[in-house]
């Protein structure tokens, strides 16, 4: 496999802007079509030019607006392409998240870069591939049987000196061709770049400091801006005293109604004049308490119920049946965490605005920098830097409007950059989750009947969540909530008989929503998985045994297995009461076909449990991984490891904390994260499928340790987690309530 | 105006003393390795080596550096010549979003600078405790840890 190396390159292109590209080629610039053709760069989806260009010097530009958050897709999308257009992979060079260049290929969200942003590509490549097929035929006078490709040469494979190269059949111009969903693929077997664990080419770069982040970039005659936000979430700014910063040089005040910022030259008299400004605020204490959420959550008005799955008679079932169980399982609020705050880069003049952002939607995001700054969404040109991982909507969205904001209300470039408190106060959070389960089981232990109920917010899902700089600056915008598609996997990924399950969409809920890393999936499989370790305790049958009686499906059997045999999962029900002493060892099951249509995994996490304490400690997490086809194995490694140890520590630590006015867990001193010593050993087996379509990687194994975990809990104490975090208050506290079974 | 020793080369700065260093090599010098993450010495991003010692460059006055080398990401290698431990971190792929693996390779080079000997994976996860990763990069970067251990030839 030939060696990668990284560049960034900064070139000028077409109108004169500054455009970043992200290069598999070193030394090489990028040239893109419409430098060359002067014809503006087709975007629209179904054209094979706004994926592709092939270019004189034999390189390619790839387009993509699926964009490298941190996960590998950087490299996993050049190699889709490269080995269906048979091109060496570092000819190819990468555009992410331009609007003006690449095409919409919705927000990198929902584990779909690969699944849906790849497999376009694909498309598009085999396409391309298909034409110069026939343009060699014509060239070449022989049937493309007799041909064959390596590197971009097409050539006659008895006689090989008879040869065209695709430089020759299109460098540099168009190919003026829509895409054939049709055009045939490789044949799996055949491929030698996909399903390779080709190295990340931005890792040496991100590890020796010359990669570019959103946070490094700076554009000329740029002022640092730094937003002050109210101390209580619904606050009204009443006065500014803008001499409070006169002492430090080149800082002003810039208002628009209660939006607040200072500007300077530099960026630390930016933040002094941000900490030294006095302003007042109106009073406002309109969140719930916080002890008292989930009254909270269960007293707020339903706007709509959504049946997730209705199958025969549930409630019948299980008032017929020999024993029913009922639980509830609760989610706390978390915040995304990213380690670097949100950054952005805006330039707005008169009706255009040039504006760089580390967001996962470049496309979708001019919607609401347009509603801010009251502009046509045409004139905005959104570039993508990479930010630090964001994991689903944080703050950059707000900081990129609060950018744009300031930069027209001074007309001059500016940078935002959020600072600690800003991230962990004002990202959009994930809502708090309520889940209450019933099932009746018949004299063997079979589930008869599964009724489940889930409290979340509504979701209007065409609109985006309100931003803050349309909020505090008087600026109309929809009042909508957007959670995100947090009811999917609340139906269990069982096929029983009689079972239904339905999510209350709640009108409000108390802190501006947004989703996190598996919405929903993860709280709702958190909620299927405990409850039915909990009927297989009832029924004194063995976990892994017990989820076997329901499953049919053989990949996820498969899966199962895998996790089981990885573990070297020792078959009895749960609990064990073989242990005495301080430390109770457990191992605990969970199993999930993401939103009941894709990736399929199963996880084993294994814990000690201190009984004294109530300490928690995951220390081995074994997951088995079904994503169909593979395209780059160290990219779904690096993916599942992210996975497990982020949720091991949401599942563990996390749990966002907020007083009548406001968040207050703002550093992470007070929102703590796992740290090195408490990381669980991850250990995986992925099951290749290279004949089927390629699934989500970024989001599915993320559902397992939150049951995984509380089964384990169970298998080591006897004592049931229905709280998420599992913190070791609650770990003692169960243990009162169920009375410690050893 | 402060006279930094940066890189092996010294810098003039005009600044005000009690401008955290942080914004000073990244706004006055350039150098991006270090990366602001909290501002408040918790989570590591902003690590540079003062002579030898990690240090959190966000809560470090400039006034207080004097004759002090500092090194940042950028000093220990590049690309093409990377340090022994940024050479590690690319062999076993140790990063994600990477904006924490600043500190993760400056806490490392300061860790293993200071020892004779391989490190066992306790005490790796014990050096690293206060370095926070949100993307889940640990087990690789503990596997980046041991591995330039063995690159550096620390013994057994």
């Amino acid at each position: 496999m030939a060696t990668i190396e990284t560049t960034r390159r900064e070139f000028l292109i077409g109108t004169g802007a500054l455009v970043v590209t992200f290069s598999l080629t070193p030394g090489r610039e990028p040239h893109a079509l419409a430098q060359t053709t002067g014809k503006a760069k087709p975007v629209a989806l179904d054209q094979v030019d706004s994926f592709l260009a092939v270019h004189k010097d034999g390189t390619v530009t790839m387009y993509t607006g699926k964009v490298d958050l941190g996960t590998g897709t950087r490299i996993a999308l050049p190699q889709m392409v490269a080995e269906e257009l048979d091109i060496a992979l570092d000819k190819i060079k990468l555009v992410e998240g331009d609007t003006a260049l690449t095409p919409d290929q919705g927000p990198t969200w929902g584990s779909l870069s690969i699944q849906i942003g790849g497999v376009q590509l694909r498309q598009a490549a085999a396409t391309a591939r298909q034409m110069l097929v026939q343009m060699a035929v014509q060239k070449l006078g022989m049937p493309s049987a007799d041909l064959a490709i390596k590197d971009g040469v097409i050539f006659v494979r008895a006689e090989p000196h008879r040869r065209v190269s695709y430089v020759e059949l299109i460098g540099d111009r168009s190919f003026d061709l829509k895409v054939d969903k049709d055009a045939p693929l490789k044949n799996p077997k055949d491929h030698t770049v996909v399903g390779q664990p080709v190295p990340r080419p931005d890792v040496p770069g991100k590890v020796t400091g010359t990669h570019t982040y959103m946070q490094d970039f700076r554009v000329p005659g740029m002022l640092h801006a730094r937003v002050i936000r109210p101390p209580a979430i619904g606050a009204t700014l009443e006065t500014v005293d803008e001499s409070s910063i006169k002492g430090i040089k080149g800082a002003r005040v810039v208002r628009q109604q209660s939006f607040l910022a200072v500007v300077a030259e530099s960026e630390w008299a930016a933040v002094k004049a941000a900490r030294q400004l006095k302003a007042t605020w109106s009073k406002w204490e309109g969140l719930p308490e916080m002890s008292k959420l989930w009254e909270h959550v269960r007293s707020t008005k339903v706007a709509k119920d959504d049946v997730a799955v209705d199958r025969g008679d549930p409630k019948k079932a299980i008032a017929g049946a020999a024993k029913t169980l009922k639980a509830t399982y609760d989610f706390a609020i978390h915040t995304h965490g990213s380690m670097g705050p949100a950054c952005a880069v805006a330039d707005v003049k008169g009706d255009t605005a040039e504006i760089w952002s580390p967001s996962q939607a470049s496309h979708w995001l001019r919607r609401e920098v347009a509603v801010v700054l009251q502009m046509d969404a045409k004139g905005i040109r959104i570039r993508y830097l990479d930010g630090a991982g964001c994991y689903g909507r944080n703050g950059h969205e707000d900081a990129t409007c609060d950018a744009a904001l300031i930069s027209k209300l001074t007309g001059k470039p500016v940078r935002v950059q959020w600072m600690r408190e800003d991230e962990h106060g004002w990202d959009p959070k994930g809502p708090p989750t309520l889940v209450e389960i019933s099932a009746g089981l018949d004299a063997q232990g079979n589930i008869v009947g599964w009724d489940s109920e889930l409290w979340v917010p509504q979701a209007d899902i065409t609109e985006w969540p309100r931003t803050l700089a349309a909020t505090f600056a008087g600026i109309p915008q929809k009042e909508a909530i957007n959670p995100g598609n947090i009811h999917r996997n609340l139906d269990p990924s069982y096929p029983f008989a009689n079972q239904k399950a339905v999510a209350h969409r709640l009108e409000s809920t108390p802190l501006r929503p947004s989703w996190i890393r598996t919405p929903g999936r993860m709280q709702n499989t958190y909620a299927n998985e405990v409850f039915i370790d909990e009927c297989a305790a009832v029924a004194g049958v063995d976990p892994v045994e017990y989820r076997l009686r329901y499953l049919t499906d053989p990949r996820g059997i498969a899966v199962l297995r895998a996790a089981a045999n990885m573990a070297k999962w020792e078959t009895r029900p749960s609990a064990r009461r073989d242990q005495s002493g301080p430390i109770a060892r457990g191992r605990g099951f969970a199993y999930v076909k993401y939103e009941n249509a894709r990736t399929y995994c199963a996880g084993v996490a294994e814990v000690e449990v201190n009984r004294q304490t109530g300490a928690i400690r995951c220390t081995r997490f074994y997951v088995a991984h079904d994503c169909g086809q593979i395209i780059n194995p160290d990219g779904v490694r690096a993916q599942i490891e992210g996975q497990v140890i982020q949720t091991v520590s949401r599942t563990l630590k996390e749990e966002l904390k907020w007083n009548r006015s406001r968040v207050t867990s703002v550093d992470w001193a007070s929102y703590p994260i796992l740290r090195f010593p408490e990381v669980p050993e991850v250990i995986m087996e992925l099951i290749n499928r290279p004949n089927d379509p390629p699934w989500g990687v970024g989001e599915p194994a993320a559902c397992l340790p939150p049951p995984a975990i509380s089964n384990a809990v169970f298998d080591a104490i006897g004592v049931r987690l229905r709280s998420v975090p599992f913190t070791p208050a609650k770990v003692v506290a169960a243990t009162k309530t169920t009375g410690a079974r050893a | 105006m402060a006279t930094l020793n940066v890189n092996g080369k010294p810098h003039q700065v005009d600044v005000e003393p009690d401008t955290p260093l942080l914004y000073v090599l990244r706004d006055n010098l350039g150098l991006h390795g270090p990366k602001f993450g909290c501002g408040l010495a918790q989570c590591g991003s902003c690590s540079v080596l003062i002579d030898g010692k990690a240090v959190r460059s966000c809560t470090y006055a400039v006034g207080k550096v004097g004759p002090g080398k500092i090194v940042t990401l950028e000093g220990l290698g590049t690309p093409q010549k990377p340090h022994p431990v940024q050479q590690a971190f690319i062999e076993e792929q140790a990063a994600q979003c990477g904006y924490c693996i600043n500190g993760m390779v400056i806490q490392t080079t300061a860790f293993l600078a200071a020892r004779q000997s391989n490190p066992s994976e306790r005490e790796i996860r014990q050096a690293l405790q206060n370095n926070l990763c949100r993307c889940g990069t640990h087990q690789r970067i503990i596997a980046a840890v041991k591995r330039a251990a063995a690159l550096m030839g620390k013994g057994a």
